[in-house]
């Protein structure tokens, strides 16, 4: 954040380029028409929360599957390992969209069809959208971030673990004190990049009806017929999202303290 | 066995002659592999002319690189998708009309490939970076001490040198571009997404064909990782193994 504000940033091109992002900003602000955000500005802040839980809940119940799967492909007898890896191969081979689709159209045709489910307390769940968005996000995550656990888990050097043993923990206070966190550790620069592809993943949920930013935005478009400027705010609104999330990440990195730096 | 796999969907659904859907389907797939392998290529030689820009160019080629990989890696492929072929097609038109002619139709598989390259580029910006970096600098004056021209020395040294560094990470960006096309799906493309959920939907048989799509794109996936194996396994020869 101070690379802003030191001389260095300062140089004389980046003045011009700045003053030119300036220009270029102020010309769309004057002469695009904005006139529909205080009308539709209630509707798109429900919109961009929906985003941002779709993206909290897929993430977090996300690496809780992810732990597990991407551990037993390190350690796991081959009879859960196997099934591990198809899991991650099944799920990483196929398009995101593709699976939101499958689960909502699909399985949503199943349920519908199965009288037992529909008498159940679950069916008005299931009737909505959002719990098929949030478990194929939700999957989606799972299966990308057990790849980068799997990793992580295995680049643990091994002198530390046998430390862990020598000490006399067991093995789960080892995975506990020592694995995990050490994993955790080396696995959150990719994890705050693969945040960040989830969060422009959330948008496909907009393709099965549940209203996030992007559908709000969809809206404004089919209302007003306008092109260019609803989808420019809709840009900003996912770069500030963007933003926020490395931010909130380099943040969690600078807590654990690394030799030499 | 064979009785309970024959009577479990409707299988004659996807024979390839109509009323089957299955010709449909393989139709969608050679588009969607159309795109991806136009996109990729065109991502390919943005991303040779963006990863030479950041490490070459002056200060403004720098910087205006920059802003392009990270704009491109903080908008949801979505939404970059209808931006660039709105703008892209409202740009060219306005060209072209500038310019006197008539305001030109353009195709939807030139709008796809434009789309899947301008975002791929962004990516294989930062991969070619990388591997153009990793390759010793005192190769490269050892081949100008020998009277090399710029060409011949990036023919004979900087490629083959970087490409065992590139190569993993332009495999993971193929897999990457052949899953994007879906995304077109949604700006009404008739790639193989569109096309599932059009059969889908006519016969109502959701399921099967969804789980026929995913059986495809896996199987492009499955392809290019063997053949991603071999070109790793040729190009890191000589190189020392090292143990992951």
């Amino acid at each position: 954040m101070n690379a802003m504000l030191t001389r260095e940033f300062w140089q004389p091109h980046r003045i011009g380029l700045a003053v030119t992002a300036v220009v270029l900003v102020a010309w769309m602000a004057v002469s695009l028409r904005w006139d529909w955000l205080p009308k539709y500005g209630p509707l798109l802040i429900e919109g961009v929360w929906v985003t941002i839980w779709m993206l909290v809940v897929s993430c977090v119940l996300g690496m809780l599957l992810a732990l597990p799967i991407g551990l037993v492909q390190v350690t796991g007898p081959w009879w859960l390992a196997a099934p591990a890896r198809m899991f991650c191969t099944l799920i990483r081979g196929t398009p995101l969209l593709l699976q939101v689709w499958l689960l909502y159209y699909g399985l949503g045709s199943l349920f519908a069809a199965w009288p037992e489910i529909r008498q159940s307390w679950a069916w008005p769940y299931l009737r909505t959208a959002w719990p098929y968005g949030v478990v194929a996000l939700t999957i989606s995550f799972a299966a990308y971030e057990a790849e980068v656990m799997r990793g992580a888990f295995a680049g643990v050097p091994k002198g530390e673990l046998e430390a862990a043993r020598a000490y006399g923990m067991s093995p789960f206070t080892a995975f506990r004190r020592i694995w995990l966190p050490r994993a955790l550790h080396r696995a959150l620069p990719t994890l705050s990049g693969e945040t960040v592809v989830q969060l422009k993943s959330t948008p496909l949920v907009a393709t099965i009806t549940v209203i996030d930013a992007y559908a709000v935005i969809s809206r404004v478009r089919q209302d007003t017929f306008l092109t260019y400027e609803p989808l420019l705010f809709l840009a900003l609104i996912y770069m500030i999202l963007a933003g926020v999330l490395v931010f909130m990440f380099s943040k969690l990195e600078a807590l654990v303290p690394v030799k030499g730096a | 066995m064979i009785d309970w796999l024959v009577n479990l969907a409707d299988w004659h659904l996807l024979a390839l002659e109509p009323p089957g859907w299955g010709g449909l389907l393989l139709q969608g797939l050679a588009t969607s592999i159309e795109i991806a392998a136009g996109g990729y290529l065109l991502g390919f030689l943005i991303g040779i002319g963006g990863a030479a820009g950041k490490l070459y160019g002056g200060p403004v080629t720098r910087d205006l690189l920059e802003v392009y990989t990270t704009l491109v890696r903080a908008i949801p492929e979505l939404v970059l998708i209808l931006l660039l072929y709105y703008a892209g097609s409202g740009l060219l038109n306005r060209i072209v009309t500038g310019f006197g002619g008539e305001p030109v139709e353009i195709s939807a598989l030139a709008a796809g490939i434009f789309v899947i390259g301008v975002v791929q580029g962004a990516y294989q910006t930062e991969v070619l970076r990388g591997a153009f970096k990793a390759v010793p600098f005192g190769q490269i004056e050892a081949a100008r001490a020998y009277g090399m021209t710029g060409l011949q020395v990036l023919r004979r040294i900087t490629l083959p040198a970087m490409l065992p560094h590139a190569i993993p990470g332009l495999a993971n960006l193929w897999l990457i571009a052949t899953k994007d096309t879906a995304l077109l799906a949604v700006v009404g493309f008739t790639e193989l997404t569109l096309a599932t959920r059009q059969a889908a939907g006519t016969t109502k048989a959701y399921m099967m064909f969804f789980l026929a799509a995913g059986f495809l794109y896996l199987m492009v996936t499955l392809v290019s990782n063997i053949i991603i194996g071999y070109a790793e396994r040729r190009t890191r020869r000589g190189i020392p193994e090292v143990s992951a």
